[in-house]
């Protein structure tokens, strides 16, 4: 089998033993739950409660406030409790809605359209944008605006994001296993949405019986490929998925895949727009990893958003010795919290429990100018250069040197032996060089 | 549960590389010329070795005393650069030649510009080039032969001398403390050539074996194990290809500018090397990459972080300059060596290199 990659990354150990073999398991529902109105890319929702509302499961909370939002759906059913600021999983207080069960779990009324696959494209957006999806990847895109590109940018391909090459993380590797039939219609439904011709699913070589039983179920079809992909991180970095998959390579300074006619969705969002479009299903659950070498039972959960995350790790029988961090997201790019009182949002893909030893301080040191990052950057950046300019303050001269076209996938830091937080450099670079473009002096 | 969890930016793993991992290497990739230095000149060579790395930890932490900023010895980069500087010395210099020449490496070639990452040529070679300034006989004169072998490295290059001797009635200066750059050197001279052919008159083999002496299979043999003269960590090829191999594979340094910088070598050498005036080329490729201190200074010293470009174009850059110096030096210029000089100039060139060379970002858009 040929592998097909992007020039640059890094290999760090994918960890993955602890959690790959656990199948997904249902989380129960949980006595309460907190659903952030910022769970995307783009403006918050709305609320359309108030406190003492009664909501059923899969019942509208909160519209999307314009085209690049969504809407959030209460996950369980009971009474609305609280609409106030709560831990984030990004590790901050947002506002958010927060529901306390009744413990019926009643749902609201969902459908089975029998012949959902020839519905007009224009009504399976609708439900895609009625069913609050966004990228469950992590960026958390609103998942309607990337099913519609400019009228100019005709997309040929769709490119399904399997790689999941975060280590640790095994939630969209189970679910290649468990639900590759749904998948496989979920493609086919945003190939249909995109008018693509060409559907492809990337998958990294560390998930052998993954890339082949997509390929057992993709062989249906002769407009649907797997894209067997080297195990390298940032793999499954959206511009380097692209390349890796078709050689095309998206404009920098903003451009979107639409530019070189694909669109990329992740696996899991894949089977979200499914169950939208079929059962008019919203999204108020997903599968997360909780994984860690001191979780105990590390597990991959069906979990409802906004369940806490000390729930999960409740569920997954607690931590053998005492947390050193806790990772929300994968390990690479994730967000390190406070605590676990953040819950579950529609782009939390895991949850990683690090050791004592394994979450690590280290002392930042001068640049030694040995260039690994320029050597690992796969956006071909100079890592080390953007944040001495960023010390400096030179935003300008930052900004020329490719600043915003960072992608944070953290390679240069992983192997900085300086110790220097080269994203965290260049993140808060972007803010100021923002903040200057906004207040010109 | 009362959470006292680290927050920290991401990434959160780390191939947990560090500055003195980095450095600790390096000096034990030198590790097996040292032997090979021992094994062929005795234990004057450790000796002197040493001092040169004590003499530069104790400057080192001296100065950042003084600076009253923290001690940074622990990191082995003043240790490898005074280790490197000695390397740079014969087994027969004075003990405190590598004591002077490390602590002017690190006081004026490193902390006066702010210390590790922040000087703009290798320390070491600075502190080579101070001393071949301030004391050139003692830096250049005095070779010795490798126990049991020959300075230049040529197995009967004595026998020849004696039966030219014989045949011209006077002696050469070719044989006595010659190296073989020193050897390649002299071939260089068409006036030497010349007098050479001239003494030997009608009995030309003799000359042949000279003029092909340096290249014959247990020259080339010679150069390759260190057994000839030349500086303590030079001489053996093999012993700083081991310990090259051990830099490659672990990623710490990175194969661009060695590769280009002996490519470049080998490719001139091989069609610039004839000697005037007689029908010989010496100056094949083997004889240059295995001579003088250029796998040295290809793999330790042209590979210097701080001192060298960071982009790929530009490490590509900066060998091919490496090598064309190198060359010029050896073929045209004063000296017999080029590698410590043509390394010097190009960390000169290496903030304008790097500031020429910055790569266009992933997908970005022509204009």
């Amino acid at each position: 089998m040929s592998y097909k990659s992007f020039p640059g990354g890094v290999h760090p150990r994918d960890h993955k033993q602890f959690s790959a073999a656990a199948s997904v398991e249902d989380m129960p529902s949980p006595a309460r739950v907190v659903i952030h109105l910022s769970q995307h890319i783009g403006s918050p929702s709305t609320p359309i409660v108030k406190v003492g509302d009664e909501v059923k499961t899969g019942q509208l909370i909160a519209e999307a406030s314009g085209f690049v939002s969504i809407p959030q759906h209460a996950s369980i059913s009971g009474k609305i409790s609280k609409i106030d600021r709560f831990y984030h999983p990004t590790g901050i207080k947002q506002v958010a809605i927060e529901i306390t069960s009744d413990d019926q779990d009643e749902w609201v009324q969902l459908v089975d359209e029998a012949d959902f696959m020839n519905l007009s494209p224009s009504e399976m957006k609708e439900r895609v944008a009625a069913a609050g999806i966004c990228g469950m990847g992590g960026a958390g895109f609103p998942t309607v605006v990337k099913l519609s590109p400019p009228e100019d940018k005709p997309i040929d391909t769709v490119i399904l994001n399997g790689v999941e090459c975060e280590p640790y993380l095994t939630a969209d590797y189970r679910l290649m296993l468990e639900r590759g039939e749904d998948i496989i219609q979920g493609l086919k439904l945003i190939m249909k949405m995109v008018d693509a011709r060409r559907g492809v699913i990337g998958i990294e070589a560390n998930k052998p019986d993954a890339i082949e039983l997509m390929q057992r179920l993709c062989a249906q079809d002769p407009a649907l490929e797997v894209v067997p992909l080297k195990l390298k991180y940032p793999q499954g970095a959206e511009k380097q998925l692209i390349y890796a998959a078709t050689k095309r390579k998206v404009p920098n300074a903003g451009g979107l895949p639409s530019a070189v006619g694909v669109v990329v969705q992740n696996v899991a969002t894949a089977v979200a727009i499914y169950e939208a479009i079929r059962y008019r299903k919203p999204l108020i659950e997903r599968v997360i990893s909780v994984t860690g070498r001191i979780v105990k039972n590390p597990k991959n959960l069906k979990a409802r958003i906004g369940t806490p995350y000390s729930e999960l790790v409740d569920f997954c029988s607690g931590l053998t010795e005492p947390a050193g961090k806790y990772i929300s997201g994968g390990p690479m790019m994730g967000f390190a919290i406070p605590n676990l009182d953040a819950p579950v949002a529609k782009g939390s893909s895991g949850l990683v429990i690090f050791d004592t030893r394994e979450a690590h301080d280290l002392e930042e040191k001068d640049c030694l100018r040995c260039a690994r990052c320029v050597d690992v950057c796969p956006m071909d950046l100079m890592p080390s250069l953007l944040a001495m300019n960023v010390k400096a303050k030179n935003l300008d001269m930052a900004a020329k040197l490719g600043l915003n076209d960072c992608i944070k996938c953290g390679s240069c830091a992983y192997v900085c032996p300086a110790h220097i937080r080269l994203v965290q450099w260049i993140e808060t670079g972007k803010v100021r060089w923002a903040e200057a473009q906004r207040n010109p002096k | 549960m009362k959470d006292k969890v680290l927050v920290s930016p991401a990434p959160h793993l780390h191939d947990s590389s560090s500055i003195p991992k980095v450095m600790w290497n390096v000096v034990l990739a030198l590790v097996p010329a040292l032997i090979a230095a021992v094994y062929f000149w005795g234990f004057n060579a450790l000796l002197l070795t040493l001092l040169g790395g004590v003499s530069a930890v104790f400057t080192e932490a001296l100065i950042q005393k003084l600076r009253k900023v923290p001690i940074s010895v622990s990191d082995g980069s003043a240790f490898l650069t005074g280790i490197l500087l000695s390397y740079n010395i014969h087994a027969n210099a004075p003990w405190w030649l590598p004591v002077v020449g490390a602590a002017f490496a690190i006081a004026i070639g490193k902390q006066v510009f702010g210390g590790l990452g922040n000087n703009p040529v290798n320390p070491a070679l600075l502190g080579r080039a101070f001393l071949l300034a301030s004391w050139p006989t003692l830096m250049t004169d005095g070779w010795i032969a490798p126990k049991g072998g020959a300075l230049s490295g040529i197995t009967n290059l004595n026998l020849i001398h004696s039966n030219l001797q014989a045949v011209s009635g006077k002696a050469h200066a070719l044989v006595t403390g010659a190296t073989p750059l020193n050897i390649a050197q002299s071939l260089r001279d068409s006036t030497f050539v010349n007098s050479l052919t001239a003494d030997a008159g009608t009995n030309m083999d003799l000359a042949n074996r000279i003029f092909t002496g340096i290249t014959d299979g247990s020259t080339l043999q010679n150069l390759f194990w260190g057994n000839i003269g030349g500086c303590i960590g030079e001489v053996s090829v093999f012993a700083l290809l081991i310990g090259a191999a051990w830099l490659l594979w672990k990623n710490i340094i990175e194969w661009r500018i060695p590769l280009f910088y002996l490519g470049t070598v080998a490719v001139l050498t091989f069609f610039f090397g004839t000697i005037p005036g007689s029908g010989y080329s010496f100056s094949i490729p083997i004889f240059h990459l295995f001579s003088g201190g250029l796998m040295l200074g290809a793999f330790f010293m042209a590979t210097d972080y701080s001192t060298t470009p960071m982009t790929r174009k530009g490490r590509i850059i900066f060998g091919i300059g490496c090598g064309v110096l190198t060359v010029l030096i050896r073929f045209v210029g004063g000296y017999p060596e080029g590698v410590s000089y043509s390394i010097l100039l190009m960390n000169v060139f290496t903030p304008l290199i790097d500031a020429l060379t910055i790569p266009k970002a992933f997908g970005k858009v022509k204009k």
